[in-house]
């Protein structure tokens, strides 16, 4: 039985009728010009409309997408005269913004480093570990095969990046890349392994080795509930459910800590720290162009909003990372990750007429311009009863070719949430098109983990520069863990000698000012903290009573 | 992309009656219906365990469980979110354990409480064999509490179903980790790339490419050897 509609059998049916002459074949990989061409052409970032330059802070000039600047055009949430700067609340050496994966492993590498659990504060929007990194799928990469290392891994990401990247960036991530891995083992991560007790590595898009690391297809969730453990198992001071809102500065012009609101009293607290790591995550919920996100539902930009408030440099956040394969069917599932490791595991894009109409791994960018190409550019995409395009993502062909039950194995996610809407993917290729995935760009740092503004660290999605213009898979992944573990130590480091001025918020004044002399008038305010998906008529007939 | 002819559903919000379109999520239906998550919303995939929801169809006397993300309301459907389960969990030095039983009972006793009434198994979202690996963990067998469980999302399900009040996914989590460290171990090719890197085998190579220009890096990009 099919999970798809009637009017899609025909397609089906092609897919079905070329797999076996598909096997063992592929696509010839572009060129570096075709390549140049197809992202100009069809690659949502290289849409000028789509995009504006940013009128105030330290990144004026800088082109990025509307949603973006409208976030960094706001009036911060916090007014000033509102705040009692002298009621300190949380007073610690090392305060962590965010308990993803990055965050988590700043907080045990601090502790590591000489700083008491009560000395370490985490706080956390939703839940501890309610992050992207949980969220993904297909594996972690790190250059530890014998017929790799971390230099050909440094060219693939900075290739992969078109040259963009920060080297010293790139440079402490493949590095430390292996010894990330063996510390997972160590905290009793499990990792896929063939029967010789080596790891089982797959290939990933723009990867010129097998790197790829995995969970099954819980790779995030394997790694994060472990770390999550593990943070509770220490003892480390936690308070979820409280989401900074701004930083907190000094008269010496460092970031200091932050103000804190509480989502359940509506109640603000400070937190004074020595040092501050931020690591929020992504922009995802943002739907940069419109675009369905794989992302989490906290994942609302709020750390490039508060850093630049506090003066950071941000860089590279005119590029998006747009995954290839999302769900384009059913529609509520519509924009959810389908993994690259389907790809790297065989699976192959196939239009409606049956054919293979590009090399299956090119790196995410040009991988996604491919199949919007051949959506919209080829008309060879499927349309969804909601008016959507797709392509099939022939994924029965894994088991083809790996022999059967490696889905039912290595893609028990994936199986699962689709089995929910009658589709075997086993059986059935998925319907996919491109979704928002990622902000390449944000807060730029050092190999240390600093922003530019003092006492402030970041790690994570939040930062830019380690991934250029386009990330590969499973290069998330290990930045979470290279730079969170980073970090976690300079931020001990500094605690240990740093003092903290008298506290203030003239930073939120002066930003202020910015949006004035630069004429931008809006209502706007960030961060926002959560996304707004209620239904029109509540948001018309709001009023606020209690 | 509005469909032009919407069949609606009728659902109950904790008792409140709402009309919303019968092909969304009950995460979405309860957004369509006026509510901003704080808690109980997270990856909204599937993947997370923030979003357990118990539920009640019109005519039935069962409660069911269900992930918000992932189930599609039904007319006539009683809702009620459960975000938060009050479980302990144990804290331990997992570098000092052992993997036998008796450390599962050290820190879980309650799970020797076990009725096998299967609850627990019935009221999981994702399909686990949540009992099996409960009573694998009451026999130290970790390889097989560890294989069974691995795909818990830690939702608490499960928890607030069982009538020996055991928590699961606390147990499975002590028994993932313990597989990992204790009986899978290390990565000998990891351990073997690690020291090299700590010897600086690959600095002459990686300073080489920061040296170059984007010219020549991309000349050596365009024509590095691919093997995969």
């Amino acid at each position: 039985m099919s999970g798809y509609p009637e009017y899609m059998q025909e397609s089906l049916k092609l897919v079905d009728k070329t797999r076996p002459e598909r096997v063992g074949k592929s696509f010839r990989a572009m060129t570096a010009d075709e390549k140049t061409k197809i992202l100009n052409d069809y690659h949502p970032d290289f849409k000028l409309d789509e995009k504006r330059k940013l009128r105030i802070g330290t990144s004026a000039g800088e082109l990025m997408p509307h949603e973006v600047a409208d976030i960094l055009e706001a009036h911060p949430i916090i007014n000033p005269g509102d705040i009692d700067l002298t009621d300190i609340t949380y007073d610690v050496d090392v305060l962590i913004i965010g308990a993803g994966g990055a965050g988590l492993s700043a907080a045990l590498l601090a502790q590591e480093n000489g700083i008491a659990p009560d000395e370490i504060l985490m706080v956390q929007k939703l839940r501890l570990g309610d992050a992207n990194s949980k969220m993904s799928q297909g594996g972690i990469q790190a250059a530890d095969a014998l017929d790799d290392n971390p230099a050909i891994h440094y060219l693939d990401v900075i290739g992969g990046g078109h040259y963009a990247n920060k080297p010293e960036l790139v440079e402490a991530m493949v590095k430390e890349g292996p010894d990330v891995i063996r510390w997972h083992e160590e905290l009793g991560v499990i990792y896929d392994k063939l029967p010789d007790g080596s790891m089982q590595l797959a290939a990933g898009g723009g990867t010129s080795r097998k790197r790829m690391h995995s969970c099954k297809d819980y790779t995030g969730l394997e790694i994060t509930r472990v770390l999550v453990d593990e943070f509770i198992n220490r003892g480390i001071s936690y308070v979820e459910f409280t989401s900074a809102a701004e930083f907190l500065m000094d008269d010496r012009s460092q970031v200091v800590g932050t103000i804190l609101y509480d989502m359940d009293s509506d109640e603000y607290k400070i937190a004074r720290a020595k040092s501050t790591v931020l690591a929020t995550g992504g922009f995802g919920r943002l739907h940069i162009q419109g675009y369905e996100t794989t992302n989490h539902y906290g994942a609302t930009g709020d750390g490039i909003a508060m850093a630049y408030h506090a003066g950071a440099n941000l860089r590279d956040l005119d590029s998006t990372q747009f995954h290839p394969t999302g769900a384009a069917y059913p529609d509520q599932i519509v924009g959810q990750l389908c993994t690259e490791k389907l790809r790297g595991r065989g699976a192959q894009p196939v239009n409606k007429l049956g054919e293979l109409f590009v090399y299956p791994l090119e790196t995410r960018d040009v991988e996604a311009s491919a199949l919007i190409r051949e959506c919209y550019g080829r008309d060879n995409g499927i349309i969804t009863p909601t008016g959507m395009r797709g392509v099939w993502l022939d994924t029965p062909l894994i088991d083809v070719i790996n022999g059967e039950g490696t889905i039912e194995r290595e893609f028990a996610a994936m199986l699962r949430n689709f089995n929910k809407f009658e589709i075997d993917i086993r059986e059935e290729p998925m319907l996919v098109f491109p979704t928002l995935h990622y902000q390449n760009g944000g807060v730029e740092i050092n190999a240390r983990c600093e922003t530019s503004v003092p006492g402030l660290l970041a790690a994570g999605e939040v930062c830019g520069g380690v991934h250029g213009k386009n990330r590969l898979m499973g290069n998330s992944q290990l930045d979470l863990y290279v730079f969170g573990r980073r970090a976690g130590r300079f931020a001990a480091e500094r605690a240990k000698k740093a003092s903290v001025g008298r506290l203030t918020l003239n930073h939120l004044d002066r930003y202020e000012k910015m949006l004035a002399d630069a004429g931008v008038e809006t209502e706007r305010r960030a961060p926002i903290l959560l996304p707004e998906y209620r239904g029109e008529r509540t948001l018309e007939h709001q009023i606020r009573l209690l | 992309m509005e469909k032009n002819e919407q069949s609606m559903a009728t659902i109950y919000v904790m008792g409140k009656k709402h009309s919303v379109p019968a092909d969304l999520t009950i995460m979405k239906a309860m957004e369509y219906a006026g509510h901003q998550f704080k808690r109980g919303a997270g990856c909204r995939g599937g993947f997370c365990g923030a979003c357990a929801t118990i539920y009640r169809t019109q005519g039935s006397y069962k409660l069911q469980g269900a992930l918000a993300c992932q189930k599609i309301v039904e007319d006539g459907m009683y809702i009620a979110q459960i975000p938060f389960s009050p479980a302990e969990k144990k804290a331990y030095d997992l570098q000092a354990l052992r993997t036998e039983a008796s450390t599962f009972l050290e820190y879980y006793p309650e799970i020797s409480r076990c009725l096998s009434c299967n609850t627990c198994t019935k009221a999981c979202p994702q399909d686990i064999m949540v009992m099996d690996y409960v009573q694998a963990a009451l026999r130290g067998d970790v390889v097989e509490a560890s294989r069974l469980s691995f795909d818990c999302i830690s939702c608490g399900l499960c928890a607030v179903r069982c009538p020996a009040e055991i928590v699961p996914y606390n147990v499975g989590q002590l028994a993932r980790r313990l597989y990992a460290r204790y009986v899978v171990g290390p990565t000998e090719h990891v351990l073997e790339k690690v020291k090299e890197i700590k010897e600086g085998e690959f600095d002459g190579a990686i300073e080489e490419l920061k040296g170059l220009d984007r010219k020549a890096l991309q000349e050596r990009y365009n024509s590095r050897e691919m093997r995969v």
